[in-house]
């Protein structure tokens, strides 16, 4: 991301590469969507093992999605679109200027954030209470055993895994996110952004938007197999 | 072009070389020029360690018994030569050498979109090599390149965690420099470049960075969870655990056939420069060449079944595959004949750069070629998982890529170390190279056809005479290579001082000095004419 | 022989019909490629520079040209694929009557069970002019069985069976290679085909170590395993009866139907719970682990064969209730 040069007042962060601020938004905003589509060919990969393996041995998915805290997950769902909406109202913030506004809607969507990590870090630490951590703690029992059983616990253990590895992948960029958040808001209390100057906030808040879109596809995909009458 | 006295030492210009002094000041660059000269080093490194390993493995194999190595270590051998020159040497080369060096500079910009992203894809690719080198160094791997499942999951024992963490980093040097460069080409442009005016190296480029940002993030998440069933040894690709051995296979190649393009386009753009240079005429069929380049890229995508035809994949599937990597043949074909047509009426003149482009062309065209036997169902099924295989991919990848590489050296290197070298040497080392890639390679599509198999560390004493006459081909080829190692980096000192347009080629690179000052242009070019203006009222309306 | 061979011998049916289509390939593609070669070499010498002040004409392009050189290379690989597909669909499938030969794979050898219970290692005995269909599986890593006199190879799989058929048409010995990189010892993983006259063949069958058939085996196995518990011939039991299920449809619990093939039963027994069978319980336990690849294939041919026998005795039971 450019760094702001000690030059005239109108070039605030324009970045020796480019002409103008103009084109210098345009390539920041053309490049991070492109990154995001490198994203969902990522996470992709991830997403066909899961059709595969999910088409292969349903029963063990819907048992194994019986057993998350599907109450939790949609907290989370929630917790995840409000930070978005906060996200949205940080940029417009930042294009009309208003420095109190960005900081405090920043701030709010890492405190959201925050609390989508601590439930999901509760969430494993509930998985490592029942022993349905895969390798590492695998050996469930009582009812958590009795709906597992059915499909096969060797299958059943294949599910976990997709679900540590999928939340797993999601959860850090989570924690990336968060990162920049905090970079963000830093800048922004410095007065770094100003309406003519705020890409860094609207890419972040991309990259903000996917996650949250990624976690829009992995809580039915996970929380949601089956019925729940 | 004579060496035969030494320049005196005259203060030279200020420029990117001398802009600056210390290793601070090249480890911490921002200058996408100095950023290619960090990747054209680290890429001799790897590709002096992936040959040493080649030369290991021909030494073995003069041999039928084996004659310098254990099986064991024959695989290790095999294993690391192919993830170092691909992964190291040939997936990075043009695009991290070439194309850092060159995509500002052919479009009239002062760097690429974002250098500090540049400079961070460059430590990526260390890293990433760094952990190659402990694998290789605390003991080995012995999967293949290929890390099928479940051998390098759940059988082998060797450092296939600290590969595929080596592999899985690097990629997101490939993903970053390609981003970069679709990024540069679509909103950098000087005034009055238009799309149908660019060189058609950036077209190759623009091309190869779609490959290489869409594909290779499939490759990370396949060796990641590759890694993690390693490890962990609960996983979705081995049978034993429920998991599907043929899903590692297409994820893995959903990437790694696209990733041979990645490995072939550019050298193509490169071919068109110097064809057009050398024979000063516009390419014939320009926009045609260009639309094939991204017509390889994407067809490119579709085709990775037909390295699985006998897996006992559904026959319906070998047949989709079989019949799109055949239309992935002809953009290619297209482009031979464009590039043919361009020699017909031209004024062509033979310095080393046009020996590699010719080179090229043929050794190119022979790989292509014998892909036909491999789309084909019913051939493809006696010569999968044979020498004929191996032959193949070398032609295309060495006797294609590298000599793309090596010509594209040889015609920028007077603009990149403001240098020349001496064209009797190159022109020997080209010849030399030619003549040891065909001696090395031709005799392995014999062998192949005669069934024998690839990845074998010892052979049937009937395969001997053609392993033989294949080893011998390969050092004929080590020395070619070694050739031009020694003289460019004696032209750095000794060379003669190349004026900006040594070769009177057309192209926004030519008209800044050599080597370009850091700013790259005292003023951003306004572009008037068509790619290629070569001829007699081209170049008066430039005068 | 003196010089370098360019081909293997042509040992089936189908070697010289793959013969000539890699024949043909080779002269269009050599055909072209000196076409190509020799257009280069004459521009590179007629159109030499022979002054630096030399600017050629510049030439756009010739749309009729680029039209030519993409319709014909188009219709030449469409020719290819059109006779590779062919071959290799008439290829795929064994023609019935086939003679079935069983193959384990494993790191690094090869265990062949005949039906009748001849087993060997490394080695694969076959009669000359009658069609062979090997089914095949790997006990361990991915492995591929590579005849190249017959121009056949198919990869081996654990977790599943592959198949593949030939004919020999020539007596001799050949070699038998693996072809998918399998480990420390790959190159080691050979072995020979052996193709001998039917009668010769049939006496070796009887000759040797006197061995149960692949079909006593599994139904020795069937009984000692305590399949014969649940999976009572009348289908009394908790289990369905495995008479006459060979081949034929079944309908699961889920609503979809299969078909009872061999991945069908070696999946029921190493992972019941995948697929249940309409109106039972799933209580089968698995047997992974204790039966090994072998041993499956015996049991599949154990349950083929009673399919087979008793499927005609309920036949006839069904015509008799009709009548």
């Amino acid at each position: 991301m450019p760094e702001p040069h000690a030059e005239h007042a109108e070039h605030i962060g324009l970045a020796h590469q480019f002409e103008d601020l103009s084109q210098q938004h345009d390539a920041d905003t053309f490049g991070i969507w492109l990154f995001l589509v490198t994203e969902i060919m990522f996470f992709g990969g991830l997403f066909l093992g899961y059709a595969v393996l999910r088409w292969l041995y349903f029963a063990a998915f819907d048992g194994g999605s019986h057993v998350l805290d599907i109450r939790l997950g949609a907290i989370n769902t929630v917790v995840l679109l409000g930070s978005s909406l906060t996200m949205a109202l940080s940029v417009r913030s930042a294009q009309t200027g208003n420095r109190r506004a960005l900081v405090l809607f920043l701030t709010l969507t890492m405190i959201l954030g925050g609390v989508f990590l601590g439930i999901k870090a509760y969430e494993y630490h509930q998985k490592f209470a029942e022993h349905i951590v895969p390798t590492l703690d695998w050996a469930p029992e009582g009812e958590v055993l009795a709906r597992l059983a059915p499909g096969g616990l060797n299958h059943a253990e294949l599910y976990f895994f997709l679900y540590f590895a999928m939340t797993g992948l999601h959860a850090l960029h989570m924690i990336i996110g968060m990162g920049l958040l905090f970079w963000l808001i830093r800048r922004a209390r410095r007065g770094s952004f100003t309406p003519s100057y705020f890409a860094p906030v609207e890419v972040v808040g991309l990259y903000w938007h996917f996650v949250d879109i990624v976690w829009i596809f992995l809580f039915p995909l996970l929380y949601l197999i089956g019925g729940r009458y | 072009m004579s060496t035969a006295t030494l320049e005196p030492r005259v203060q030279s210009p200020r420029n990117y070389l001398n802009a600056d002094y210390g290793w601070k000041s090249w480890l911490f660059t921002v200058d996408h020029k100095r950023i290619a000269l960090l990747y054209m080093a680290s890429i001799t490194f790897f590709f002096v360690i992936g040959g040493f390993f080649a030369f290991l493995m021909r030494l073995h194999l003069i041999e039928p018994q084996g004659a310098l190595v254990q099986p064991e270590t024959y695989n290790k051998l095999f294993t690391l030569h192919g993830v170092i020159m691909i992964f190291f040497f040939l997936i990075p080369s043009i695009p991290a050498v070439l194309g850092n060096f060159l995509v500002p500079l052919m479009i009239g910009a002062r760097d690429l979109a974002f250098p500090k992203l540049n400079l961070l894809s460059w430590y990526i690719y260390i890293v990433g090599g760094l952990f190659t080198l402990y694998s290789a160094i605390a003991g080995g791997v012995d999967t293949g390149w290929t890390f099928y499942t479940p051998y390098s999951s759940t059988y082998s024992n060797t450092q296939v965690t600290a590969v595929a963490v080596g592999v899985f980093i690097t990629g997101f040097s490939s993903i970053l420099t390609g981003l970069n460069f679709i990024v540069t080409i679509h909103k950098m442009r000087a005034p009055g470049l238009t799309w149908f005016r660019l060189p058609l190296f950036l077209w190759a480029i623009y091309a190869t960075s779609i490959i290489m940002t869409l594909g290779t993030p499939v490759l990370a998440i396949t060796i990641f969870l590759l890694a993690l069933e390693h490890l962990f040894h609960v996983g979705i690709f081995s049978p034993q655990l429920g998991g599907d051995p043929l899903l590692f296979q297409h994820l893995f190649w959903f990437y790694s056939h696209p990733a041979v393009y990645i490995m072939i386009l550019p050298a193509m753009g490169v071919v068109s420069e110097i064809i057009a240079c050398f024979a000063r005429k516009r390419i014939f069929g320009y926009k045609i060449v260009g639309f094939s380049s991204v017509a390889i890229a994407v067809l490119g995508f579709l085709v990775w079944g037909h390295h699985m035809f006998v897996t006992g994949q559904s026959v319906y599937a070998g047949l989709i595959f079989s019949f799109l990597s055949f239309l992935v043949a002809i953009p290619s074909a297209i482009k031979v004949f464009n590039w043919t047509s361009t020699l017909y009426k031209g004024s062509i003149s033979y310095e080393a750069p046009m020996l590699y482009a010719l080179g090229f062309i043929g050794l190119f065209t022979m790989g292509g070629l014998t892909g036909m036997f491999l789309a084909s169902l019913a051939t493809d099924v006696h010569l999968n998982g044979t020498y004929f295989i191996v032959a193949h991919f070398h032609y295309i990848m060495v006797g294609g890529a590298v000599m793309g590489y090596l010509g594209g050296l040889h015609f920028w290197w007077p603009k990149i170390s403001g240098r020349k070298y001496p064209n009797g040497w190159a022109m020997l080392s080209a010849a030399i190279i030619f003549i040891g890639f065909n001696l090395t390679f031709f005799p392995q599509f014999i062998l192949g056809y005669l069934g024998m198999p690839r990845r074998y560390a010892f052979y049937p004493a009937e395969f001997q005479v053609l392993n033989v006459m294949s080893s011998a081909g390969a050092s004929i080829l080590g020395i070619g290579y070694l050739i031009p190692l020694v003289y460019f980096i004696w032209s750095m000192r000794y060379g003669p001082v190349a004026e900006a347009n040594p070769w009177g080629a057309t192209g926004l690179e030519w008209q800044t000095p050599s080597p370009p000052p850091t700013e790259n242009f005292a003023e951003i070019p306004v572009v008037t004419e068509e790619a290629y203006a070569y001829s007699a009222e081209e170049e008066a309306s430039r005068a | 022989m003196q010089g370098i061979p360019i081909q293997p011998e042509q040992a089936s049916t189908i070697a010289q019909s793959v013969d000539h289509l890699y024949f043909f390939i080779t002269a269009v593609t050599l055909f072209f490629s000196v076409l190509i070669f020799s257009t280069i070499f004459y521009f590179m010498i007629k159109y030499r520079r022979r002054s630096p002040d030399e600017r050629p004409k510049a030439i756009e392009g010739s749309l009729p040209l680029e039209i030519l050189w993409t319709a014909v290379p188009t219709l030449i690989v469409a020719l290819f694929f059109v006779w590779g597909s062919t071959l290799y669909f008439q290829n795929s499938e064994a023609p019935p009557g086939a003679m079935e030969i069983f193959v384990t794979g494993k790191q690094w050898m090869w265990k062949v069970e005949h039906p009748e219970g001849q087993r060997e290692i490394n080695e694969l005995h076959v009669p000359l002019g009658h069609p062979v269909k090997l089914t095949m599986t790997s006990e361990d890593v991915i492995h591929d069985f590579f005849v190249p006199a017959f121009r056949v190879k198919k990869d081996v799989l654990p977790g599943r069976y592959t198949t593949m058929w030939f004919e020999p048409t020539k007596l001799g010995t050949f070699h038998l290679f693996c072809a998918q990189y399998c480990g420390a010892f790959h190159a080691g993983m050979i072995g020979s085909v052996i193709v001998v006259e039917p009668d010769e063949y049939e006496s070796w069958l009887q000759g040797g170590v006197q061995g149960e058939t692949m079909e006593a085996a599994g139904a020795r196995l069937f009984k000692e395993n305590g399949c014969v518990t649940c999976h009572l011939a009348d289908g009394s039991g908790p289990a369905p009866s495995l008479a006459g299920v060979y081949g034929n449809t079944v309908h699961l619990t889920n609503g979809q139907t299969v078909t009872a093939d061999d991945a069908y039963i070696r999946e029921s027994i190493l992972s019941p719970a995948a697929k249940i069978v309409r109106g039972y319980q799933p209580v089968m336990p698995s047997f992974q682990g204790q039966l090994s690849e072998e041993q499956i294939l015996d049991l599949v041919a154990y349950i083929r064969s009673i399919g087979l026998s008793q499927g005609n005795a309920k036949e006839k039971q069904q015509e008799e209730g009709k009548k």
